[in-house]
């Protein structure tokens, strides 16, 4: 009995490669990547004129709500004057900074906890009451042990990173398919191997939900941050323009911060993207 | 009833028909698919008992049996009897066993590497290809390009060389089912235990797949145990059938243990009709608590 013989008689036609659900392309318009883009800028478009026609309109005063066009002209000027870019960069470098080490530790933390029942059992009450305490409560506390620097603030987005990263990853990891865990084990896999070859693969879906939500926490704590005490960024923007009744830079500031927060989340939306494919 | 044979019998198997016993000595990827020496599996007194609210529930006692280097060994009996627990305490899966198991001259150990296991379920990991999925069962010392070289040449056995790069969500229950089979091959099993293996399958695809193990045992010529509720599926493969069951002579020792060792007359392919096997079938259906003459 040759090898050829066997494979001729099992072989089978295989079946049609399940239709995604998605749906047919040409169906849609919406699956189109273009005509999806061109949908998606309606509302911000419809938005952004009928902010124009209730300013055209003196509805409101320049102080309550200024003009659209007020809004970048403050944009422009600031930005000609360095102080744009300047307080855009150090809130992305604060927000990166506290993302990748909350993010890192919440993973570290979370895949120990959910993989060995010592670690769990040892360790969970504790994480579970961290969570518990209101991350702003820490501030006082950071601002006395790290006093008013970048440390203080990147430490306190770290907190706000660390835990949808750790809760998700750590739920994700106590439901990994036992079949797939076992089979793993049955052919040899343990301990490091056994967590590179099923369980991190397994709960990539998972890690990536974590990591988005980590993210927006990281903005928001960011803004927090700023707010309470600094010199810069765009959380101190904010304070600063309402300090000096210059809403048109406080609009400018709450415009950014949704255009950033969104474009670091669609980066990390490609980033997800890649890993799914490559992993999962 | 009255077992057919219940001692532990060492006489070869039946279908005596030169197992290909090769040796594994030989240096890895260029001989061919699977090739692996063949143990022999000595259980000894194996129970199992698992701790339930106050107390414990025997599933299994007492099981003797000696399987011989290139044997099929089909395991049946009724739902729930401890099939799947004596497989794998020889899988090296369940270290809660009572008694002993010997591979070859020792003892199983915690995941042995010279066993490999099949599933009911096919237990690919859904985000590897066909062909990563297979390599996972290649043992961990194997180079990368020998590794690819055998997984290409079990896939070629198995029939999959043309789904090596789809996912296990794009092929049939059929196909998957043998990327399993071949997964389980590349650890070159000196036994391989297959636990329902076509259990889920359609009648039709698993008559292919029946085949193909037949194939696939006459190349490599592994000592197969196979846990089958089909026990037309035992008459056609196996060399001997035991059959597990409470004993009905002494009601009150709970746990199922060796009712019979049954050994199937003729060599493989069986005629599926003969009449032998028929007498086979009834008794054995009889000793799996069902009527043959209604079925």
């Amino acid at each position: 009995m040759t090898a050829s013989t066997a494979a001729e008689r099992t072989e089978q036609t295989p079946p049609p490669a399940p239709a995604r659900p998605s749906g047919d392309p040409a169906r849609s318009p919406l699956s189109r990547p273009g005509t999806r883009a061109v949908v998606a800028l309606v509302v911000p478009v419809l938005l952004v004129v009928l902010w124009w026609a209730v300013t055209a309109a003196g509805l409101f005063s320049p102080v309550q709500l200024p003009s659209p066009l007020s809004v970048l002209e403050a944009g422009t000027d600031l930005a000609a004057r360095g102080e744009l870019g300047h307080h855009i960069a150090i809130s992305a470098q604060r927000v990166l900074l506290g993302f990748l080490s909350g993010g890192l530790l919440g993973l570290a933390v979370g895949s120990l906890l959910g993989l060995s029942r010592w670690a769990d059992a040892l360790l969970a009450p504790v994480v579970g009451a961290l969570r518990a305490v209101p991350s702003l409560a820490w501030v006082p506390l950071l601002i006395l042990w790290l006093k008013i620097g970048e440390e203080s603030k990147i430490t306190l987005i770290a907190i706000g990173a660390f835990f949808p990263v750790f809760t998700t990853v750590y739920y994700a990891l106590r439901h990994v398919d036992p079949h797939l865990v076992e089979a793993g084990r049955a052919f040899g896999y343990h301990g490091l191997r056994l967590l590179r070859t099923v369980q991190l693969p397994a709960v990539i879906p998972a890690v990536f939900s974590g990591l988005r939500l980590a993210l927006a926490q990281a903005w928001l704590f960011l803004v927090a941050a700023e707010l309470i005490a600094s010199s810069m960024g765009l959380g101190f923007l904010l304070t600063d323009s309402q300090n000096n009744g210059r809403t048109d830079r406080l609009i400018l500031a709450i415009i950014l911060l949704a255009v950033i927060g969104k474009l670091s989340d669609a980066l990390l939306g490609l980033v997800e993207r890649w890993a799914v494919r490559r992993w999962a | 009833m009255t077992a057919v044979t219940t001692a532990p019998s060492l006489s070869s198997p039946a279908s005596s028909a030169a197992p290909g016993q090769s040796t594994a000595h030989d240096d890895g990827a260029r001989t061919s698919a699977g090739t692996s020496s063949s143990l022999p599996v000595t259980f000894s007194g194996v129970g199992r008992s698992f701790p339930v609210d106050g107390g414990t529930r025997t599933v299994l006692r007492d099981v003797d049996l000696t399987v011989a280097p290139g044997e099929i060994l089909a395991i049946v009996g009724a739902s729930g009897c401890g099939k799947s627990t004596l497989l794998r305490a020889a899988a090296g899966l369940d270290q809660g066993f009572s008694g002993s198991v010997l591979i070859g001259e020792e003892p199983v150990r915690p995941h042995d590497h010279r066993t490999a296991m099949g599933f009911q379920e096919p237990r690919l990991m859904p985000w590897r290809t066909i062909h990563q999925n297979v390599a996972l069962g290649l043992p961990s010392r194997t180079s990368r390009s020998a590794g690819a070289e055998q997984v290409d040449l079990l896939l070629e056995l198995v029939g999959l060389s043309a789904a090596a790069g789809r996912r296990p969500r794009e092929v049939s229950g059929g196909m998957a089912q043998r990327a399993s089979l071949a997964r389980a091959l590349a650890r070159r099993p000196g036994v391989l235990l297959l636990d329902e293996p076509f259990g889920a399958l359609d009648a039709l695809t698993r008559l292919k797949m029946q085949d193909l193990l037949l194939d696939i045992h006459a190349q490599t010529g592994t000592t197969v145990l196979l846990v089958t509720h089909d026990v037309d599926e035992a008459l056609q493969l196996a060399d001997r059938i035991l059959l597990l069951g409470a004993d009905p002579s002494d009601p009150d020792r709970p746990g199922a243990t060796t009712r019979q060792v049954l050994t199937v007359p003729g060599s493989r392919p069986r005629d599926r009709g003969s009449a032998e096997l028929a007498a086979l079938r009834s008794s054995l259906l009889e000793g799996l608590g069902v009527d043959s003459h209604r079925h």
